[in-house]
Order: C-alpha cells, then structure tokens, then sequence
C-alpha cells in the first residue's frame, strides 16, 4: 500500500511537470493555432540557464530565476524572429519549421556546452524528506515540485479568468480578428503568450533538471509526453492540459511499477518483465489513441 | 523513361489537364534527377568507390519511402508524423525473418508454424502485407480525426512501436537486431553493392509508377478532391474516409518496402528506424523536395544525404547547419528543390 501511494505521489509530481509544459503548449495552440515542436527546448534552455547560473551565484534559486527569465526572452526572440511568421501557414510547415528549431537549438547547445551533461542539485533547504501521514518517507523536492506545478494551476486559473490579459487570451481563441479589430495589439499579445509558455517550460526544465541531468535532448521525451497530454485533454484547454497530465503522469508512472507484475501472475517472470516493459512504456499511447477513438477532439475540447 | 511518368497531378475536375511531355521543363529534371541518381553509382562502381554505391542505395531508399509518405501528406493531405512505423516494421520484418533463418526456429510456432525465411521475395511480401495491415488499423482509427489530432495521433501510434520494440528483448531491444547475411534472391548476388542499388533503383522507380498511376486514376481524382474540399466530394456521392484510408495504406506499404530494404543495405535494424527522428526526416525530404511534387521525394533525399554526408564531414555539429537550411526552406522556399528547379504547378 505504501508503494502504490508512493507510485501515485510519484505519477502527480510527473503530471504537474507535464502540466508546466502542456499549458504552454496548448496556450499557444489555442491563441495563435501553432504546434510548437521547438517547446522542449525551451525545457534544456531554462535548464542549462538555471545550472550554469547556479553554479556561477552557488544560489539555486537565483538560478531558477535566472533559468526562467532566459527561456522567457529566449521564446520571445524565436517569436520575433521566425514563429511569427508560420501563423498563417498550414501545420505541415510549423511541424517542419519547428522541428528545425529543434536542430539548432539541440546542435547548438551541444556546440557550446558540450555532450556531456551539467550537473544541478537541488537546495540543501529542500534536500532531505518528510515522513508523511501513513509512515511513508518522500523526499521533499518532489513535494516541493508538487506544490509548484499546484501554484502554477492556481496562477493560470486566475490569469485567465480574473486579468485583463487573460480576457484577451480568450478572446483570442474565440475570435483573432475580432480582437485586433477592437485595438488590441496582436503581435504584442502573441509574443507575450510564447515567452511565457517558454517561461514554463523553463520553469519545468530547471525543477526536473536538479532531479535528472542538464543535458541535450532532455526536452525531446518530455515534449512528447506534452503532447500526448495536450491532446489527450483537447488542444487549447488548459482545463484538459490539467486533468491530462495528472492522467498521463499517473498512469504511466503506476504502469512501469506494477504491469510487470500483473503479467508476472500468469507468465514466468522473465518473460513477464519483458512483457510487462514493453506493455508500460506504450500504456500512454495506447490510452491516447483509445481516448481520440471515442472522442476524436480530446476530453476537453477547446473550439467547438 | 516512360512517357507516363512525366505527369504527377491528377487531372482536377473543371480544369483541363496539364499537358505532359518528357521534353518541357518539368520532365527533364526529372529524368535528369533519375539519370543522375541511377548512372552516377555505375560510374563511382566502376572506379572502385563502393561507399559511394552504397551512399547511393540509401538516397534511393529514402526517397522511396518519402515517396510512399508523400502520397499521404502531398497528394492525399494526411499529415502523418508516424511513418517511421511503417519504415522499421519492414525493417524488421527484414531483421526477424533473417534471425530466424538462421536460427533454423519459426517466426511463430502457433497456431501455424512460420519459419524465418532469407529470401528478399518473401520478406518484401510479408513487409507490404503487415505494413498494410498495420495501417488499416491505424489509419482506421488516425483519420477519425483531423488537423493537428492526426498528427498527433499518428505520432502516438509511431511511439507506441518505437518503444515495444525498445523494450522487447527478443530481438535484440534498443540495440538492435543485425542481419549477419545480407537476404537473398534467386539468381542474384545480393551482397554486390551495384546489384543491390539497382534493386533499390527499381524499388524506387515501380514506387514512382505505381503513385503516378494512382494519381492518374479516378481514384487519384478522388484523393485530390478529399484534400481539396471533401464536403465536395461527398456531395458528388463518393465518400471521403474510404478512399483516404486506401491512400493511407498504399502510402504505408511503399514506406514499408522501403524500410525492409534499409535494413539489408545497413544489415541492421534497430528502434532508431522507428523513432519520431525518422518520421521528421522523412517529412523535411518531402518538404525540401516540394510537397505533392511526384519527384519531390527524390530530389528532397539527394539534397538531405548529400547536405549530411558533405556538412557531416566538415563538421560533427551538421545538423545546426541542416536545422538553418530547413528553417530556410520552409520559410522562404515554399515549394521545395522541385518548385525551384522544374517550376511551379498548374494549380499553384
């Protein structure tokens, strides 16, 4: 029992990482109609920041300060510079365009800093765990992580349905030329929507990094995940990014434990282990392609 | 050359069809880029320089399954992101029917018995046929969905392989399956780098005629009026979701034979032929070359080996270079190596 609590722990702090960068996403998607496959470097980009500003100040959250407002300005600049210009295009040519971003950025990054990974730990006031409710010891970053993704909801939720700025979002989902029609400025709203997509993405890459390493390609797993998420929860709901990522963290987390087991009941246990890996590791997938099956949108959908 | 090959757009209803010729523009680049890709290797072979041969099948491989994925994405405007599925199924088609020849042990001991087989007939046959059947079943499902969905879920689809395959230890995992001895055909020395190219060479030109014949087809009318505006279609009684999925399928087969060749030219199969890596540089060929373009696929895979062999060889960071081209193309050269060199199309 205290295993599976400690799986479920486990798969939320997986989803609310997998929320940060979903909500970027479908953000994105759902104002301006962009799939953004360069969102993971954003993730190494916040990462690299947070650990070489980190190693530099010694101060861990400088660092994240500093790994989120890089992302920020680094998404504003790719904005300026290239995504403004695949609004009108069709999605073959964002997939394409951003897929390329993916390239420089990886290829670059690995240029400069070098293959191998950059290591970041987390704060000392947040290294140690807490024995929780129940008898169980978890460590305390990852409820720490919890909390922060909880936050990041919370702080969405407000934004988008109590400020002005989130007013505008909706009406930009609802309606682009209607809200440019009324004097807002759109391209000022749209780079404004990116840079802060890319701030949570590099708010998620900096919190993950200090568990795993700082390396190259480190966003590419978790930039698919976020789209199984986003899709799975209807693309451009941020209500379905949320409930998405909880779903997708958990299940794939709770899988990778217990399916090898399951399968232990009724197989020898090596075949079981064999079994039992490859069935976890395409669990998401199989739940999403259930899930489009019956409702081709999503959970959520956004635009109907 | 075939007369018939010079043509790649259906004849769109209400339009009067393009007239083809193998003189104009369009058709000496094309038989330009096949004279080149077949007679470049017979004159590097005779010279000696079997790595060149070699570099050579692997163009044309690519091309070919770039050609199976542009008849999805260019012709029948189903932006697949999965097609790497199809790719490294037929390479492991290639891969366990070879493992299992060797080994003298069946495929599957039940309920029938299927022995491994060596032979490139038979492994060809199996790859088509369970690529097809593998996209029946995606397809079935994928094109319930549209727009951004589809692209997602075809990736989805394409993950769920990569990984089975990642953590399936039979053959081989995430390292891998080698095929010891190259797969063989009766009367032919397969392991001669010229003779292998040309049956790569003659894979790509039968995909080439098979997709110009299709497009040539009432079918292929079909397929272009349900990218175009599909509620027209309907209305004018055919429906759309049929006639996408039969693409689809054809689409994931050409791709599938494709793959179960690259796997004896590199004699080796593993997940990296499943990974969503190969379905983006299958796409950024097609792409490069000129979408919907029926020699775009050929022309975007000379561009993408060479670009990575040339750059590879200056540099170990090329892709950055790779990235910077392809962000170029897409933003600036929108009809691909094929728009810029043989013209635009009729319709554009």
């Amino acid at each position: 029992m205290t295993l599976f609590i400690e799986q479920l722990i486990n798969g939320l702090q997986l989803g609310t990482m997998l929320f940060l960068m979903a909500s970027g996403l479908t953000l994105v998607f759902g104002v301006m109609g962009l799939i953004n496959l360069a969102h993971g470097s954003f993730y190494m980009v916040g990462a690299y920041a947070t650990a070489l500003v980190t190693a530099a100040t010694g101060s861990f959250f400088v660092g994240l300060a500093a790994g989120i407002a890089v992302a920020a300005a680094v998404g504003a600049l790719v904005e300026l510079i290239v995504i403004r210009r695949l609004y009108h295009r069709p999605h073959l040519d964002q997939v394409l365009a951003t897929f390329a971003l993916i390239l420089i950025f990886s290829e670059g990054t690995r240029w400069i800093f070098g293959s191998s990974p950059l290591w970041l730990n987390p704060p000392a006031m947040l290294s140690g765990s807490v024995t929780l409710p129940g008898g169980l010891r978890y460590p305390i970053y990852r409820l720490v992580i919890i909390a922060v993704g909880v936050a990041v909801a919370v702080g969405m939720y407000f934004l988008i349905t109590r400020t002005r700025l989130g007013m505008r979002i909706r009406a930009g989902e609802s309606d682009r030329e209607m809200i440019g029609a009324l004097g807002i400025n759109i391209a000022r709203l749209y780079t404004l929507v990116f840079a802060m997509g890319a701030a949570l993405a590099g708010l998620a890459g900096a919190l993950v990094g200090a568990l795993q390493s700082v390396q190259v390609g480190m966003g590419e797993p978790v930039l698919i995940l976020a789209f199984v998420v986003i899709v799975i929860g209807g693309i451009g709901s941020i209500k379905g990014a949320l409930y998405g990522a909880i779903l997708v963290g958990v299940v794939d987390t709770l899988g990778r434990v217990f399916l090898p087991g399951f399968f232990r009941q009724f197989m020898s246990p090596s075949e079981a282990a064999g079994v039992g890996s490859a069935i976890a590791a395409m669990l998401i997938y199989i739940m999403m392609a259930a899930i489009l099956a019956f409702k081709p949108k999503g959970l959520f959908a956004a635009n109907e | 050359m075939n007369k018939s090959n010079t043509s790649t757009l259906a004849p769109q209803p209400g339009l009067p069809t393009p007239a083809a010729s193998w003189y104009d523009r369009k058709g000496l680049v094309q038989i330009g880029l096949l004279a080149f890709l077949l007679l470049a290797p017979l004159a590097l072979y005779f010279l000696g320089h079997i790595y060149y041969v070699n570099l050579a099948s692997r163009i044309t491989l690519i091309a070919m399954a770039a050609v199976g994925l542009n008849l999805a994405i260019g012709y029948g405007g189903m932006v697949s992101f999965g097609h790497a599925a199809y790719f490294g199924l037929g390479g492991y088609v290639a891969g366990i029917s070879a493992y299992h020849a060797f080994d003298f042990t069946p495929v599957i001991g039940w309920p029938i018995a299927i022995p491994g087989s060596d032979s490139m007939l038979v492994i060809w046959l199996a790859a088509i046929l369970l690529c097809g059947l593998l996209a029946l079943v995606i397809g079935a499902i994928s094109l319930r969905t549209t727009g951004v969905y589809f692209i997602m879920i075809t990736l989805a689809f394409a993950q769920m392989m990569y990984y089975f395959a990642n953590s399936w230890p039979t053959y081989g995992g995430e390292d891998g399956l080698p095929i010891f001895l190259r797969n063989g055909l009766p009367w032919v020395d397969t392991n001669d780098a010229l003779t292998f190219f040309l049956i790569c060479f003659g894979g790509l030109v039968l995909s080439l005629a098979i997709t110009s014949r299709i497009m040539k087809s009432r079918f292929g009318a079909a397929l272009t009026m349900a990218r175009l505006n599909d509620t027209r279609l309907a209305t004018a009684g055919v429906s759309p979701y049929p006639i996408r999925l039969v693409a689809f399928v054809i689409s994931a087969m050409i791709t599938g034979l494709a793959g179960a060749l690259y796997a004896d030219l590199n004699g080796f199969v593993s997940p990296s032929m499943l990974s969503w890596h190969m379905s983006g540089e299958l796409m950024v060929i097609v792409i490069l070359g000129g979408v919907g373009r029926l020699y775009g696929p050929l022309a975007g895979a000379l561009l993408f080996v060479m670009m990575e062999t040339l750059l590879g060889g200056m540099t170990e960071y090329w892709q950055l270079f790779l990235g910077l081209v392809l962000l170029f193309v897409v933003l600036f050269a929108k009809h691909g190596v094929m728009g810029w060199l043989a013209g635009r199309e009729r319709h554009e």
